[in-house]
């Protein structure tokens, strides 16, 4: 089969020889070729390169931005409650020091009303033991003149001479004490 | 295996008279389909058609999550553009370059693999036709951009005259250096992916035909030689497969170090 198609081929050709027409339309049908792929193909898959290539590091770029936010909130969020408990610390430390101011000036103030308690009772008592005491010697004395001028008579009417008597009486009767 | 291939072709030759006929070049001429188009030249259209229809497609839809199919073309689209072009033009350039890095890897790698599809049957590039534009583009290309960064004469300078020898060798060395950087290069980026084009497709031919052959002769032991050959020939086809990735590969790869090496700075 072979034969006869090489017979029907007739001449006999150097495969090394190209033939004229052949490079002619290789030429032809390797341009229309590198035509249709420098214009239609290549482009498009380098769109597709670059589209990729924005896809990641656009993603990527999120990323670090969503990263970058977040990092900040967590340091205003430290930094709020680092305030906030500094704040409670300072507070707590005023309502100390106005509870100990509060407690101390409690105290003054009692023993301030204690010694002026304490104070007017030694003087209530004072005048009360005065009062005992002179109304005590108005008595004593009365009552020693009415034993005694029961018991001598009625000679010691006259006043004066009463009151002197019971003085020295009394004053005896201190002596006697002590 | 092509020497026992060869032998076996011999010894059917000596013993009978009929005779086989072990391809040769002539395989390579087929008759016209219609008018003087022959069938490469359709295939090479074909080729044209798939390669642009496939990356249209894959590259349409420019997704950032991509489908099954963006994914497929991003995969070869990528291969070329880091793997081939960027590691050997440098990152400040490439990009002016991978259109045509990308179209030659296409285009040499779907008209290989021609040979190995029923039917289609024939590498397109054992035509050696269908190479020599690429090559000339190649050529073109490199010492175009060898030229738009150093100049012209900086340019022959560059490529001539390697950096740091005794100024005494340069006589012998800046012809030899001309003629392996500027006049050879183009050639042998032909030859090599002709021939191997050329000699994996009769290769193929000689085991099926051969094998074929072998069968029809009737006597047991050449059937079995027969059915040995068709093996081979399916474990070269597999080697095939390998072979012509690497060409695609090698032609993009040669070509976009030779760009590369035009725009280095030195040497």
């Amino acid at each position: 089969m072979i034969t006869d198609v090489v017979m029907a081929a007739g001449e006999e050709h150097d495969p090394l020889m190209p033939v004229l027409s052949e490079i002619i339309l290789g030429l032809i049908v390797f341009g229309i070729l590198l035509f249709a792929i420098w214009k239609f193909v290549v482009p498009r898959f380098e769109q597709a390169y670059a589209d990729r290539t924005a896809a990641i590091e656009g993603g990527l770029a999120a990323a670090e931005t969503k990263q970058a936010e977040a990092d900040a909130k967590l340091a205003a969020l430290e930094q709020q409650l680092g305030d906030a408990r500094h704040e409670a610390a300072r507070i707590r430390e005023e309502a100390r020091e106005q509870g100990a101011a509060i407690i101390a000036e409690m105290r003054e103030q009692a023993q301030t009303d204690a010694a002026r308690i304490v104070e007017h009772a030694h003087a209530q008592i004072e005048a009360e033991r005065q009062q005992a005491v002179t109304s005590l010697r108005a008595e004593v004395g009365s009552l020693a003149t009415g034993l005694a001028s029961r018991i001598v008579g009625e000679s010691l009417e006259d006043e004066a001479r009463q009151s002197r008597v019971v003085e020295r009486f009394l004053a005896d009767l201190e002596q006697g004490v002590n | 295996m092509s020497v026992t291939a060869s032998m076996a072709a011999a010894t059917i030759k000596a013993a009978g008279g009929s005779g086989f006929h072990a391809p040769g070049p002539e395989i390579f001429n087929l008759p016209p389909v219609f008018g003087e188009v022959t069938k490469p030249m359709l295939l090479l259209c074909l080729s044209a058609v798939l390669i642009i229809a496939f990356t249209v497609l894959s590259s349409r839809p420019a997704a950032v999550v991509p489908g099954r199919l963006q994914f497929a073309g991003e995969a070869v689209y990528g291969f070329v553009r880091n793997s081939i072009a960027r590691e050997n033009i440098g990152s400040a350039h490439f990009m002016r370059f991978v259109p045509y890095l990308f179209a030659l890897f296409l285009f040499i790698l779907v008209n290989n693999y021609y040979a190995l599809i029923p039917l289609l049957q024939f590498p397109s590039f054992s035509r050696i036709g269908f190479i020599v534009p690429l090559a000339a583009i190649s050529w073109l290309l490199y010492i175009g951009a060898g030229m738009w960064k150093h100049g012209p004469l900086g340019y022959l300078k560059h490529a001539t005259v390697p950096a740091g020898v005794p100024l005494w060798i340069t006589p012998v060395l800046v012809p030899l250096e001309f003629l392996s950087n500027i006049i050879v290069r183009p050639a042998t980026l032909t030859l090599r992916l002709f021939g191997n084009m050329f000699a994996g497709h009769i290769l193929l031919v000689l085991f099926a035909t051969g094998g074929w052959y072998l069968l029809g002769t009737g006597n047991f032991v050449y059937a079995g030689a027969g059915v040995l050959a068709f093996v081979l020939g399916i474990a070269v086809s597999f080697l095939e497969v390998i072979v012509m990735f690497l060409q695609a590969y090698v032609f993009t790869l040669l070509s976009s170090m030779y760009i590369g090496e035009a725009l280095a700075d030195e040497h």
